[in-house]
Order: structure tokens, then C-alpha cells, then sequence
């Protein structure tokens, strides 16, 4: 019966061409609107670290005090003094300190020229807490940080590029003119966006070539390559007393498994701070928090407002595309009354009358949708000309974009055509009969 | 023309009428703020940057060896002969960052040493003797600087320098009598600086919306940044040679000491790509809305000629009695024309609702700011005009149905 009546929409179709090419490329604009939109929305809004994202914390203590702080928010990051301390209290079950460092890597031929290569200063616990996979060796242990070794895990892109891809783990390596003994290869590992640097970057820059020892980099005086923001006049005049400052530059990152671990440890960033205020370093009342990941890219704001403002914008359009569909079918429809009349009068009920029409208008909407993958993946090309490259390299055409293209086309026109087909199926057969 | 019939008319099409009204409401709500954000977009993407973007480009310089504070500006010395001697190199200096460049160096701004909230805050250019003339920057008050005055800034360190030159922008804000040379103001710095210059407009090396209530406010420092990372240099190529100076420029730098880093995607920029890139999310904004906008005026456009097709065959025989009555080829168009502008008139009615709801969530979603009435009433115009447009070939179909049709059976 299905068959039949796809049939007959098919051959309804074909007969005012113009209309029905109008209907089809309505549906299909507005629709591939909403994917090309939805694709980039989906890229940047996604959860980089599902199987964890609930059990890591960004601890964020106010160190800058009423008038200078963000708002009344604490700033996104640690000071050097107060970033120690947390790692010293040993409050989370596991906590990491991060930042951004640039060094210069030569390669072995004596002629070439240096490259720069950019990474991070982590602590042991990175690792585990954000599950970097390994693809040869592992990272060091909390005893190394300790003992401030000079111990690199590199990416494995970096180690394809700077050793050919081969087991590297073991071998030692220039940067900067200091040496660095290689324990680890990370397997390819980029979570989209790079939550645990979005504090300074966008999240969705370039992915880092390696991870170094932190304490090792602070005894280098490897200079923060990242952001840094300080309040106040500053009067440091030296890296040492630098990191006595209030410039807040290092991210911290703490894992909690239960509730009550995240509670207890609400309470711990409370008291630390009331110590501070009581020692006379912070002169106002503790203002901590403690956001879990998918609460800290809220609040960092991750996902471009651009992003937003365009799904939005083409939400509405492909709303209009629907709305125009719904007059175009009452008029196609209703000009029918008479076929209509006679199918009633031959004995069809209201009820296959009613199908025949949606069947009529899925495959408007099959025709629709099919339009919207074509200019979904034409458009899709253009998407770098709308967004940065950054974000508009994760944007792609994938087998669940595609049948959402095809299913959203459908389901938006039978639910448009409820209203006309629910109309064509009220003509009263004999006045139909008796008009002509 | 008498509307009474036509809204008689209109009672016995009530979906097709509401539709119709709707969509023009839909697409006026869309249309309007669509413009409104590309005319945003498009007015950011024209900030000046104050600077000879023609001929100017920029080498993001990276030091290949650790260098001390001495050596570091030891080489950036070096750096600049080397690149001044070139024959298509006008001039050059080194600094930490440049406007457009997006992010970058800024300073909060305080009237006293020990002010709490910053009065403003400004972006903070490390320059030389040498950074006005090159980037071409025009000098409307004081001095520029002397080449004694410049002094190296290493590895977090802090040296308040003593003087700075400002865009009239801050000297604005800072003091709005406009009497800003010679008056003294703190940035993060416990000793005052004094203004020596004022430039005409140096725009911020930050170009996002955080940046916004402090557009134009930046300043000059005369330090030089000795730091082991790297610096950046801003070269100005002679008229006409921008191609050739950027060709030798990294070279006779590399030819000179290889221990640097000259990233091959973003090391080496002209000033039109820096443009190009700070204002890339405005255009892609701006263009997506374009096409928006141009799409949803004609999908609108055809769903108008489409119902009113439908609407003049299903009037066929009407229409026939009605010119058998004595109803001229100008009384039907018309009246078709009428209807539409009914229509369309209670669509725009309930689209100006629309589009002020839009732009409200617009406002508190995406501190967007209020939509000028301007914009409604032109948007209510293009529809207006766009529904009669769409109306006229249906309508002027139906004025050509002949009067015969009356006796024809529907």
C-alpha cells in the first residue's frame, strides 16, 4: 500500500513541476543551513573527556580580592604560591599543574636550521587523570617530579618528526640547549576542544608536541608561553620573584571520584583561603570554586558565540522553509478536492486518504533531504570561508550527518504536511461530486 | 479600492492567509537582525589600525639558543642592520607585538600608584626610536622618542619606563580635557609615566569583543624585549616592494645566524593577511548571514508566487464573472495586489514583534547591542516590497482571464 501511494505522490509531483522543485529546494536550503551550522556546533559544543568529565575539577581560588578580580569570579588560573600549596596539601586523589612552554629542537643534521615546538610543563598525575594513551614506554612518576628529573613524554607526531616514528623511549634529546631523557611516546591523544588549556587559548589551536617535567621546567627558567595575568602594580624584577607574584599562569586540574570527595574538597579550597586571609595575604573572604569540566567550558565560554548565533539563526530558516513548505503543500493539495472527491466516493477512507497525502509529502521530504546532503557537502567546503580554520577543519560530512540530514528533511515535511493532509482528508466526497 | 470584499475573501482562505502573514513575520524577524549583525561585522572589519598596512609586514623572530638579556638584544641589533640594509626595506623595528595581531600585551591603566579598579586598560607596544616612523603611525602631539631612551626589558623583569607615547584614544580617556602631554598616569608600575607623544590611531594588537569598551587605547613604551624567547619585527618595505622585501628579508636573517625560528605559517605576515586573519569570524559571519538573508528573501519570494498561483486558479471562474460584470484588467490586479499588501501588512505587524524578541534574546544571549529602528523600517520596506513584487506575475495572470471563464464549469 506504502508502495502505491509513493507512487501516486511521485506521479502527483511531476505534475507541477514548479512547485514541487520550489517545495524540494525550500526543504533542502533549509536544511543543509541547519547541518553545515549544526556540524560546526557539534564540533566545538562536544564533551572532550566523556568517560571522566564529571570527576575533573578546576580548583580556583581568589587571589586577586574584590575590584580586581574578574567580576567577582577568581581568576581562571593559579599564581605560582598558591598553585604549590594545593600540590603540597595533597587534598585529590590525583591534581596536575599546567603550563604552556616554546622550544627550539634541532634536528640531527648539522646544516639544518632549529624549529620551534611548542608543549606543555605538567605534572606526574596529567597522565592518568586525562587518560594520554601510550604508544611506547609511559610517563614518570610523582618521585620523579619530586626529584625534578629531566623527563619528556613526547606526542607521536613529534616523535614521527623528529625520529621517523621509531621507539624513541629511552634515547635523550636537545631542547633549547638543555637536555631531556625520553620515557614516553603519547599515542595520537587531541580532545576537542583542549579543555585543560582553554584558560589561555581557544582549545582548538594545534595540538602539542610534547610534556615535560613542571619542576624541571620551573628549575630551567622556561618561561610561560602562554597566558599570564597579573593585577596590581607589579614590582618583581627577576624570575624568582616572579613567581612570588600575583600573576596567575599555572592550571590546575584536580580529580575527585565521589561526591563526597568533591565536598571535602570544596571545603579544603574554604579554609585554605580563610589561612590566607587570617595570614594576612589575602585581605578579603574566601572566594573559591570548584567547576567540573563540562561547568569550566561553560564558563570559559568554548564554544564561539559565532557558532551559536549561525545554529540559531539557521534553526529559524530552515523554520521559514517549513512554513512556506506547509502553504505550498495546502495549495497542491487542495487542488486535488475533486481527485479527492471521487477516491472517497469509491470507498477510500479519511484515513488512507490522510497517508496517501503524508506518503506524498515524505517523498518531498526524501527528495528534500537528498538536496540537503548535496548542498550540505558542497557547503561544507565552504565552511573555512565562514569560520576560522581552526574550527572549521573539525567540521566534517560523516555517515551520522548525513542520515540526520535525510531523517530531519523527512520528519520536518510529514510534520508539516499534518496540518494540509488532515485538510485534503475532510473533502466531503458529494460536494465534490456535485461542483462538477 | 474597497478592502471589504477582499477580507471576505480572506475569511475563506485562512490557512493559506495566516501562512503567508507568518512567513513575512518569520523572515522580517530573521532579515532584520541578519543586517543588523553583517552591518556590525562589516563596521569592525573597517577599524583602522592607524598604520601603513600597504607596505608593512611582520617577521615573528624566535631564538634558536638561550640567550641572556645582553645577548638577546645584542641580537635584535644585529637583526635590524641586517634588515635595514636591504634595498627593498624602508625601515624596521622591534617590538613585542603589533595591532590586529589579536590577543597580545596590555596593561591596566590607574591614575595613582595605588588606584584598586584600573580607570581603563590599554594595549602595550614595547617600540623603539624607530616604531612611529615605521609603521607609519602619525605623531598629533609631543615627541617621539630618543634612541637613549630605549632600554632592554629581559626575562620578567619590570622596568617602568620613565615615558610613553599614547593613542589619542587613551588620552582621551584618561584625560578627557585633552590636555594629556605632559601629564603623568601608572601602568601596573609604581612610579608614574609621563606622556611625551600622542599618536592619531594605533589600533590594539586585540581584536575580540572583550577589547571593546577600550577600542583605540594603546600606548608605546620605549623598551626593547631582550627576552630568550624571541621578538618580532615590523618591517617596512619601500612602495611597491613589499613582495621583494618579504622574499629577502627572512633570508638575509637566516644568512646572518640560523639559530632562529621563523615559523613557515605564521612567522612571516603581511599586514593585509594579518588583517585578513584578525577579522576572519567577522566575515564569515557576515557572509553567512548574506547568504541567509538572500536565500530567505527568495524562498519567501516563491512561497508568495506559489499560493497566489493556486489561489488565482482556484478563482478562475470568479474572476471571469467579475470582468463579465464590467471589471477592468486593472481592477483584478489590483485587487490581488491589495490582498497582498493586507497580507503582508499584518505579517510586518507581527514580525516587528518577532524581531524585537529575536534581537532581545540576541541582546541578553550574545551582548549584542539594540537594534536601531532603521533597520525595522527598512527590512518592513523590502518585505513590503518583495511581497507585492512576488504578487504582481500571479496577479497579472489573473487580470488576464477573460470573461468567458464564467461560463465554464470550475
Amino acid at each position: 500500500m506504502f508502495a502505491y501511494y509513493l507512487q501516486l505522490g511521485v506521479r502527483s509531483l511531476k505534475r507541477n513541476p514548479m512547485l514541487t522543485t520550489l517545495m524540494v529546494m525550500a526543504i533542502g536550503f533549509g536544511v543543509a543551513a541547519s547541518m553545515i551550522t549544526y556540524s560546526v556546533f557539534r564540533a566545538v559544543s562536544g564533551d572532550p573527556i566523556p568517560e571522566k568529565s564529571s570527576q575533573l575539577f578546576v580548583p580556583q581560588i581568589d587571589s586577586w580580592g574584590p575590584g580586581r578580580n574578574e567580576k567577582g569570579e577568581p581568576p581562571g588560573a593559579l599564581n605560582y604560591v598558591d598553585a604549590m600549596a594545593l600540590m603540597k596539601a595533597h587534598q585529590a586523589s590525583r591534581m596536575t599543574l599546567i603550563y604552556e612552554v616554546m622550544l627550539s629542537a634541532l634536528p640531527h643534521d648539522a646544516n639544518s636550521v632549529p624549529v620551534s615546538s611548542e608543549g606543555y610543563a605538567v605534572t606526574a598525575d596529567f597522565f592518568t587523570m586525562f587518560n594520554v594513551p601510550f604508544l611506547y614506554g609511559n610517563g614518570w612518576s610523582n618521585a620523579d617530579d619530586d626529584h625534578r628529573v629531566a623527563d619528556i613524554v613526547l606526542t607521536s607526531e613529534f616523535n614521527q618528526r623528529m625520529f621517523g616514528g621509531a621507539n624513541s623511549v629511552g634515547k635523550s634529546m636537545t631542547l633549547s640547549g638543555h637536555d631531556y631523557r625520553i620515557v614516553g611516546v603519547a599515542r595520537h591523544w587531541d580532545p576537542k576542544p583542549r579543555f585543560y588549556d582553554v584558560w589561555g587559548e581557544s582549545g582548538f589551536d594545534n595540538p602539542p608536541d610534547f610534556y615535560v617535567v613542571l619542576n624541571h621546567a620551573l628549575d630551567l627558567r622556561t618561561d610561560n608561553d602562554g597566558r599570564n595575568s597579573c593585577r596590581g602594580a607589579i614590582t618583581y624584577q627577576n624570575w624568582d620573584e616572579y613567581l612570588q607574584s600575583n600573576c596567575v599562569w599555572l592550571m590546575p586540574w584536580v580529580e575527585l571520584d565521589t561526591s563526597a570527595d568533591v565536598a571535602r574538597y570544596r571545603r579544603f579550597l574554604e579554609s585554605y583561603s580563610a589561612d590566607q586571609q587570617r595570614a594576612g595575604r589575602f585581605g578579603w573572604a574566601p572566594n573559591a570554586r570548584l567547576p567540573n569540566v563540562t561547568q569550566w567550558l561553560e564558563l570559559r565560554e568554548v564554544v564561539p558565540p559565532e557558532s551559536r548565533i549561525s545554529l540559531v539563526v539557521a534553526l529559524c530558516f530552515f523554520i521559514i522553509c517549513l512554513v512556506n513548505t506547509i502553504g505550498l503543500l495546502l495549495a497542491k493539495f487542495m487542488r486535488r478536492a475533486g481527485e479527492i472527491g471521487v477516491r472517497r466516493a469509491l470507498g477510500a477512507t479519511r484515513h488512507e486518504i490522510y497517508a496517501q497525502y503524508l506518503m506524498e509529502a515524505a517523498a518531498v521530504g526524501l527528495a528534500g533531504g537528498l538536496v540537503g546532503v548535496l548542498l550540505t557537502v558542497a557547503g561544507m567546503s565552504g565552511v573555512g570561508l565562514l569560520f576560522e580554520p581552526e574550527i572549521a577543519r573539525l567540521a566534517h560530512v560523516d555517515v551520522s550527518l548525513v542520515g540526520l540530514t535525510l531523517v530531519a528533511a523527512i520528519f520536518a515535511t510529514v510534520a508539516a504536511a499534518f496540518y494540509p493532509a488532515w485538510r485534503a482528508a475532510l473533502v466531503q466526497p458529494a460536494w465534490q461530486l456535485k461542483s462538477n | 479600492m474597497h478592502i471589504q470584499p477582499i477580507l471576505a475573501a480572506l475569511r475563506r482562505h485562512k490557512a493559506g492567509t495566516i501562512l503567508i502573514a507568518l512567513q513575512i513575520a518569520l523572515t522580517l524577524a530573521i532579515v532584520c537582525n541578519s543586517l543588523f549583525i553583517i552591518h556590525q561585522r562589516l563596521s569592525h572589519m573597517d577599524e583602522a589600525s592607524g598604520v601603513d598596512e600597504a607596505n608593512l609586514f611582520v617577521i615573528q623572530n624566535m631564538w634558536g639558543e638561550q640567550y641572556s638579556t645582553q645577548q638577546a638584544a645584542g641580537r635584535i641589533q644585529e637583526d635590524v642592520a641586517t634588515l635595514r640594509q636591504l634595498p627593498s626595506v624602508q625601515d624596521v623595528t622591534a617590538t613585542n607585538q603589533y595591532p590586529l595581531k589579536g590577543g597580545g600585551w596590555d596593561n591596566f591603566v590607574t591614575m595613582t600608584p595605588d588606584q584598586r579598579t584600573a580607570t581603563t586598560d590599554a594595549s602595550y607596544f614595547l617600540g623603539d626610536a624607530r616604531f612611529l616612523s615605521t609603521l607609519g603611525v602619525k605623531l598629533i602631539a609631543g615627541r617621539d622618542f630618543r634612541p637613549d631612551e630605549v632600554q632592554n626589558l629581559g626575562l620578567r623583569q619590570n622596568v617602568t619606563p620613565p615615558v610613553a607615547i599614547v593613542s589619542k584614544a587613551l588620552a582621551d580617556k584618561l584625560f578627557p580635557h585633552g590636555d594629556a602631554l605632559g601629564k603623568s598616569f601608572y601602568a601596573m608600575s609604581s612610579a608614574p609615566i609621563t606622556v611625551i607623544g600622542i599618536v592619531d590611531v594605533l589600533h590594539r594588537a586585540d581584536v575580540s569583543s572583550w577589547s571593546a569598551s577600550y577600542t583605540g587605547e594603546s600606548m608605546v613604551v620605549p623598551l626593547r624585549l631582550a627576552v630568550p624567547s624571541g621578538v618580532c619585527y615590523i618591517v617596512r618595505a619601500k612602495p611597491g616592494q613589499l613582495a621583494d622585501a618579504m622574499r629577502e628579508a627572512p633570508k638575509a636573517l637566516y644568512a646572518e645566524n640560523r639559530m632562529r625560528m621563523i615559523d613557515p605559517k605564521d612567522g612571516l605576515l603581511s599586514f593585509a593577511e594579518i588583517r585578513h586573519r584578525a577579522f576572519e569570524r567577522d566575515r564569515g559571519m557576515a557572509v553567512l548571514m548574506g547568504i541567509i538573508c538572500a536565500v530567505l528573501l527568495a524562498i519567501t519570494a516563491a512561497g508568495i508566487v506559489g499560493l497566489t498561483s493556486f489561489w488565482v486558479g482556484q478563482r478562475r471562474r470568479q474572476i471571469g464573472v467579475r470582468r463579465a460584470l464590467g471589471a477592468t484588467h486593472g481592477d483584478i490586479l489590483s485587487y490581488f495586489m491589495t490582498e497582498n499588501l493586507l497580507i503582508s501588512l499584518a505579517g510586518v505587524a507581527i514580525g516587528v514583534l518577532l524581531t524585537f524578541g529575536l534581537n532581545l534574546w540576541l541582546v541578553t544571549r550574545f551582548t549584542l547591542s539594540v537594534l536601531p529602528l532603521t533597520y525595522v523600517l527598512g527590512g518592513i520596506v523590502i518585505l513590503l516590497l518583495l511581497g507585492q513584487g512576488a504578487v504582481f506575475a500571479p496577479a497579472l495572470r489573473a487580470s488576464r482571464v477573460p470573461p468567458i471563464e464564467a461560463t465554464r464549469p470550475a
